[in-house]
C-alpha cells in the first residue's frame, strides 16, 4: 500500500480559525510537519496551545464557527484538502486516518455492544456484511489486548482501560495508515496507561500504523515519540527527532518545557515558565513566546521562520 | 465509647515525647449497597483497615490507582465521611465523638484543596465572596477583619495586587490562578493540616511545578501537616517526607520518600516505580513491565493479600489464604507483603 519513498502525511501552511464575538481565534496559525510511514509523531503543548484543533483541522471535524480553514494536507501524496466534503468522508475519514478522540472511553454509545460499535466503521467504509466485520473485529481485539467475548457487553460493563481500548480497536478496524490520537492516556491511570502505550507500541510494530500522538504528558509521550513537534500558541516552534529533541532541545520554550517536568529518577529541581501564553485572539506580531523568553533580543519582534538545523527544525532567531 | 475515650486517655499518658496531630486506627470506611433501593447486597469496603499518624509539620503523600480508596480515606479525615469503624483523633478530638457544632469546629481546622480548580469554585461568585463565606460561616463578623484575613492568604499564594483579583470570577482566571484561589481557601481558617486531593493533575507541565513550590513553601513557613493524594510518583519527592501506597483499600507500603522510591519492596510498588516514565527517546524502544489484570473489586476483595491475584511472586498457598501483617524489613520502612517475613525480626 505504501510505496517507500514517499511521505505519508505533509502538511502545509495548515490554518484554522474560529469565529468569535472577540475576534477570530488563531487555533492553529501555519503549521507544517511531514510524517513518514510507520513513524509516530507527538504533538505536546500546553492546553490551549490548538493542539485538539490540529487534530480537528486534519480530520476535517469543524464545529460552525469556523473563520478560515485553508492549507494543504497531503496523505500518500493526495491533497486531501481539496475534496469535497462527502469525497472526504467516504475516501479518507476512517480509511485514510482515523481518530481517537480525546476521552475516547467516555465517546463510545452507552446503548449498543461494543463489538457492534466497532464493527460499524468496517460495515459502512469497507462495505463488509456484518459476520465479516466481526471477524475483523476479533482481530482487532486481538491487537489491542480485549478478549473475544467482550464483544457482546455494553460500555459500561468495561473498564476504562479495556474502553480505551475498545476505542483504538475501533480506530484500527478499517486498517487506516495513520491514527491520530488525541491524549490517549490522560484520564487512566498509571498502570493502565503503561499497558495502553505497549499496546500501542506493539501496534506500530506488528500492523506498521503511523500515529500522531497529541498530548501534554511529556514523560509519557516518550514511550511512543519517534520524532517531537512543539506546538506553542497555535504554532509548532520546534520539529526534531525524538532522540536528539529529548536530550537537548533546541527552542527556548522547549527546554523550559522540559525543565518543568518533574522526574522520577534525577534529582533535578524542576523549574516553571513565569507568564501564561499570549492570547489567541490577537497574538503579538512577532515570536509568540518573546513575552516570556529569558534569551529575548531585538530580532525577536519580528516573526522567526523555520530554521534547519542538522535535521532539526526550530523557529527562533537564536538559531538562525 | 468509654473504652474508647480510656484508651485514648492512656495513649496520652503512655506517649509522652510528641503526641501525633492525626493518629488513625484500623480505620474501615465501608459504603452499603443496596438492592432496589432497600435490600442488603453487601459493603463497598473503600478502606479496610487503615492505620498511621502524622506529626505536626509532617507532609505525607498517599499514592495509589483510582478506586484504591484513597478518596474515601481523605473525605474522612475531613470529617465527610463517618468511620464504620476504627479512630481518627485529630489534634486531640476523635471524630466519631464529635456532633453538630464539634464538627463544624473540626472542619474548620483541616483545610481542603481540591483536584479540579474549576470545578472547585462556585462560578457565580467573585473571588472575593468565595474567600469570604467561609469566614462568614466560621462565626468572623468584622467585615474589615474577614478583608484583612483575605488579604494575607491571597498575599500567601502570590495572587498580587489583591485589589485585582477580588471582583473576578472563576472563568477570568487562569488554571494557576484559580488553584491558587483554592488554596488560599484552604489556608483561610488557619489550619493545622491540608489535605491536598491531585492539587496539580488538572494542570499544565509548566504550572504544575509552580504549584507544587508554593504549597511547599506555605508548608514549611507556616508549619503545616499535608496529606498529598497523588497517582504521580514522580511529583511525590519535591514535596513529602513519606510515601503511603494504597491498594485496594489497605496501605501496603509505608516508608521515607527517598528509602521508598530507591529501594521498593512491595511488588505493587515496583509496578508502580517501573510504570512512571522519564522522559526518554529510549523508552519508546522497550515494553513496559504491567501486573495483569486490573485492581479487585472492593464488594468482594480476594482472600489473603489484595495483590495476589496479579503478582508475579505470590506464594502459593500463604498470599492466597492469610492476609499479609506489616512487616519492617528495615527501620521505618512498613511493607505488608509475605516475602518479607523472614527478613523481619
Amino acid at each position: 500500500m505504501n510505496t517507500t519513498s514517499q511521505k505519508l502525511l505533509h502538511i502545509d501552511k495548515l490554518v484554522l480559525h474560529f469565529k468569535t464575538r472577540g475576534g477570530a481565534v488563531q487555533a492553529v496559525d501555519g503549521v507544517n510537519f511531514d510524517l513518514d510511514a510507520n513513524r509516530a509523531v507527538v504533538v505536546l503543548g500546553e492546553s490551549g496551545c490548538g493542539k485538539s484543533s490540529l487534530a480537528k483541522a486534519m480530520l476535517r471535524l469543524l464545529p460552525r464557527n469556523v473563520e478560515k480553514y485553508e492549507g494543504q494536507v497531503f496523505l500518500q501524496g493526495t491533497d486531501v484538502m481539496a475534496f469535497q466534503d462527502e469525497e472526504f468522508r467516504k475516501n479518507v475519514r476512517w480509511v485514510g486516518m482515523s481518530l481517537v478522540p480525546q476521552a475516547a472511553m467516555n465517546s463510545l454509545n452507552p446503548v449498543i455492544k461494543v463489538g457492534d460499535q466497532v464493527a460499524e466503521p468496517a460495515i459502512t467504509h469497507l462495505g463488509l456484511n456484518k459476520a465479516e466485520a466481526l471477524g475483523l473485529v476479533r482481530k482487532m481485539f486481538q491487537h489491542v489486548g480485549v478478549p473475544f467475548d467482550f464483544a457482546d457487553r455494553y460500555p459500561f460493563e468495561l473498564s476504562g482501560g479495556m474502553r480505551q481500548r475498545v476505542a483504538l480497536a475501533m480506530a484500527l478496524v478499517t486498517s487506516p495508515n495513520l491514527v491520530v490520537l488525541d491524549e490517549p492516556t490522560s484520564a487512566l491511570d498509571l498502570l493502565t496507561q503503561a499497558n495502553i502505550m505497549n499496546v500501542l507500541k506493539r501496534i506500530k510494530h506488528e500492523l506498521g500504523t503511523s500515529f500522531i500522538l497529541i498530548t501534554h504528558d511529556i514523560a509519557t509521550s516518550s514511550e511512543l515519540a519517534d520524532e517531537v513537534a512543539i506546538m506553542y500558541a497555535g504554532q509548532i516552534v520546534e520539529v526534531g527527532h525524538a532522540r536528539d529533541f529529548f536530550p537537548a532541545p533546541l527552542h527556548p520554550y522547549s527546554q523550559m518545557l522540559m525543565a518543568s517536568v518533574p522526574r522520577l529518577r534525577s534529582d533535578s529541581d524542576p523549574m516553571f515558565i513565569t507568564g501564561q501564553p499570549p492570547s489567541l485572539l490577537n497574538p503579538p506580531k512577532g515570536c509568540r513566546f518573546a513575552a516570556r523568553c529569558p534569551y529575548r533580543f531585538e530580532k525577536c519582534d519580528e516573526e522567526p521562520p523555520m530554521f534547519g538545523k542538522n535535521g532539526r527544525k526550530v523557529k527562533c532567531w537564536l538559531h538562525a | 465509647m468509654i473504652t474508647d475515650l480510656r484508651e485514648v486517655i492512656m495513649n496520652v499518658q503512655t506517649d509522652n515525647e510528641a503526641q501525633p496531630l492525626l493518629s488513625i486506627k484500623d480505620l474501615h470506611v465501608w459504603y452499603e449497597l443496596r438492592r432496589f433501593g432497600f435490600g442488603h447486597a453487601g459493603y463497598v469496603k473503600a478502606v479496610d483497615g487503615v492505620s498511621f499518624d502524622l506529626a505536626e509539620g509532617e507532609t505525607v503523600a498517599v499514592v495509589g490507582e483510582s478506586g484504591c480508596g484513597k478518596s474515601s480515606l481523605m473525605k474522612t479525615i475531613l470529617g465527610l465521611n463517618i468511620p464504620t469503624s476504627g479512630e481518627v483523633v485529630f489534634d486531640n478530638e476523635n471524630l466519631s465523638e464529635l456532633k453538630g457544632d464539634g464538627l463544624r469546629h473540626y472542619r474548620f481546622k483541616i483545610g481542603y484543596v481540591q483536584q479540579d480548580p474549576y470545578g472547585a469554585l462556585p462560578p457565580f461568585m467573585t473571588v472575593q465572596k468565595i474567600l469570604e463565606e467561609p469566614l462568614i460561616i466560621s462565626g468572623m463578623k468584622n467585615k474589615e477583619e474577614r478583608l484583612a484575613r483575605i488579604h494575607k492568604a491571597m498575599s500567601e499564594v502570590k495572587l498580587h495586587p489583591v485589589e485585582d483579583y477580588l471582583e473576578k470570577f472563576p472563568h477570568m482566571l487562569s488554571g494557576g490562578q484559580q488553584q491558587r484561589i483554592v488554596i488560599a481557601r484552604a489556608m483561610l481558617r488557619e489550619p493545622k493540616l491540608i489535605v491536598a486531593d491531585e492539587p496539580v493533575s488538572m494542570l499544565d507541565a509548566s504550572v504544575r511545578v509552580e504549584i507544587l513550590k508554593l504549597m511547599r513553601a506555605l508548608q514549611e513557613s507556616h508549619g503545616l501537616s499535608v496529606i498529598y493524594i497523588t497517582h504521580d510518583l514522580s511529583t511525590v519527592k519535591y514535596f513529602s517526607a513519606r510515601i503511603f501506597v494504597m491498594y485496594a483499600g489497605n496501605l501496603i507500603e509505608k516508608a521515607d520518600t527517598r528509602r521508598l522510591l530507591e529501594n521498593p519492596l512491595h511488588p505493587y510498588t515496583h509496578a508502580l516505580l517501573a510504570a512512571t516514565s522519564d522522559p526518554d527517546a529510549r523508552n519508546a524502544d522497550t515494553y513496559k513491565e504491567v501486573p495483569p489484570g486490573e485492581p479487585p473489586s472492593l464488594v468482594n476483595p480476594p482472600k489473603g493479600c489484595r495483590f495476589h491475584p496479579r503478582c508475579a511472586k505470590a506464594i502459593a498457598g500463604l498470599c492466597d489464604e492469610k492476609f499479609p501483617p506489616d512487616f519492617e524489613p528495615e527501620p521505618n520502612h512498613f511493607v505488608a507483603c509475605w516475602l518479607y517475613q523472614d527478613a523481619s525480626s
